[in-house]
């Protein structure tokens, strides 16, 4: 194992030792402590690592993620996983504003809460926020699977595509053009199968489902050209 | 982008370290303010009847004494001041407005940064790590301290333009964003008798809490009322004599990090700004919510 302490190494080496995994693959496990907040820790993986950090972290801390399995001991800023291939991203403690935004794989875990604006425009990715997540969460998401356990905020899902969004507890407002859809036995298998990912011990049944109702512009065939 | 921090302290006993924990806290907001940076700092409260007036003059050589005596002469009562690098904190056994009349006609080559009976503002064009050098921050002691590290969007990188701004006695208010309807708000203040000193956004919203204040709002009814009547992006840590505030704009762009334990609560732009605080570790840490108000306040027995 590879241990990295933020105190003595920058950031951009730590990343530029991560990003050498990708040409010569002889270490996966690695750990890194000392993060003080800082910026832009683990981004731009793109190799089966496991990397543990200790301690909270600043924005866009594993971003443009591939293949690797990120976890934050601690809490993370804003844009934690943004733009996410693949992988997994484990925030153990509570995640900022923007948690997800533009993801377009892998699984976004994030056990405490989340900001404003989780999942934004997000396009593929799934995310499992074991507490509540802020106002306009899934603003004009496209693809992929948000999993609330607590609250949503005001404007949930607002100008959806076909993102699904499952919540358990509370919404403060549903967003333009969202609604309320049947949870079928496909979607409580779908929702069984993230909730069991992400270790969350939740009853399925107990949640519901969101979605776009389609009626917006861009849904409307009289309006193409 | 801009930086803001504040620290206000629970537990008095630590009112001789004010200055040393906040000092990290302004240098670590470098990155997002490195233009300007200033502070709002409360502490040696004067008496009833008496006032603090921090004063600025660009030339170091600025003869103080002879200031300090003039003030006495005319104003027929007992003048105090402390040099502080390029500004001056002067008690003057007499109400605010006498004190920053007297000193706003007769010498108005001096700059008037704040009065009051307890808070001090001191700022400067530079590194926030030059300025708390220069006015020896770390040294200082109080029972709170805003403070601001600048990157000029609204106006130009000049003294005038630094943060803090105060506008009311005793009030201070440290933002990150910007006012979308501030000229309006400028011209209202004025039709109500607060003339704002410069063309910068944040202080209209400083003006408009005096203004509120002076209405009679508690700082929690001033901020409710600031929640309908500011329009933009901002977070706001505001401090008054005994009272310590944050908050956000309802769709909170801007970003702030809160953190309480028995000792202390401190608000910063980002986390990386806490790091260097007592028991960080152990603190509760958490983004305050959009539109919600955040306050702290002494009782007024504990000044």
């Amino acid at each position: 194992m590879q241990s990295i302490n933020l105190a003595e190494h920058s950031v951009r080496q730590l990343n530029q030792l991560l990003h050498d995994q990708c040409n010569h693959f002889d270490q996966s496990q690695w750990q890194v402590s000392a993060t003080s907040g800082q910026h832009n820790i683990a981004c731009g993986l793109n190799q089966n690592l496991e990397v543990n950090i200790h301690g909270h972290v600043g924005y866009f801390c594993a971003g443009m993620n591939q293949l690797a399995h990120v976890t934050v001991h601690g809490n993370a800023g804003q844009g934690v996983a943004e733009n996410m291939m693949s992988g997994t991203v484990h925030v153990k403690g509570d995640a900022s504003s923007a948690a997800g935004a533009t993801a377009h794989g892998g699984l976004l875990i994030v056990d405490g809460n989340t900001g404003a604006r989780c999942g934004i425009s997000m396009k593929g990715c799934d995310i499992v926020v074991k507490g509540n997540v802020g106002h306009m969460s899934c603003f004009m998401a496209q693809a992929g699977t948000l999993v609330v356990c607590g609250d949503a905020g005001e404007a949930l899902g607002d100008s959806l595509y076909e993102t699904v969004i499952y919540v358990k507890g509370k919404v403060q407002s549903l967003g333009a053009d969202c609604v309320e859809k049947p949870l079928t036995k496909k979607h409580l298998t779908q929702l069984k199968q993230l909730l069991k990912s992400a270790g969350a011990e939740e009853d399925p049944s107990q949640f519901k489902r969101y979605g776009s109702a389609r009626q917006l512009y861009n849904f409307k065939v009289d309006n193409a050209y | 982008m801009c930086g803001i921090v504040g620290l206000y302290l629970k537990n008095q006993s630590l009112e001789n370290q004010l200055g040393s924990m906040f000092a990290p806290m302004l240098e670590a907001m470098t990155g997002r303010g490195p233009d300007s940076a200033g502070f709002a700092i409360y502490g040696d409260q004067v008496l009833d009847g008496s006032t603090k007036i921090t004063l600025r003059h660009p030339d170091l050589e600025y003869d103080w004494d002879t200031l300090a005596d003039r003030a006495q002469t005319h104003l027929a009562v007992s003048v105090a001041f402390m040099r502080n690098h390029h500004a001056a904190v002067f008690k003057v056994a007499t109400d605010a407005q006498t004190a920053s009349d007297y000193f706003a006609t007769h010498a108005p080559e001096v700059a008037l940064l704040s009065a009051g009976q307890s808070i001090e503002i001191l700022k400067a064009v530079g590194l926030p790590a030059e300025i708390s050098t220069d006015f020896n921050l770390t040294s200082m002691q109080g029972s709170h301290i805003i403070g601001h590290t600048r990157m000029a969007t609204e106006s130009a990188v000049t003294l005038e333009g630094s943060h803090p701004f105060s506008t009311g006695q005793d009030l201070c208010l440290v933002h990150n964003g910007s006012f979308s309807n501030h000229n309006r708000l400028r011209t209202e203040l004025a039709y109500h008798g607060y003339q704002m000193k410069t063309e910068n956004d944040t202080e209209v919203a400083a003006g408009y809490l005096t203004w509120r204040m002076d209405q009679g709002d508690t700082l929690d009814q001033s901020l409710k009322h600031a929640l309908q009547d500011l329009d933009g992006f901002y977070t706001l840590a505001i401090g008054t004599k005994n009272g310590f505030a944050v908050i956000r704009d309802p769709i909170a762009c801007k970003p702030a990090v809160l953190a309480e334990t028995d000792d202390y609560v401190a608000m910063a732009s980002e986390y990386q700004a806490l790091t260097s605080l007592v028991n960080i570790e152990h603190a509760r840490i958490w983004e305050p919510e959009p539109a919600t108000i955040y306050s702290w306040q002494r009782d007024s027995q504990q000044g």
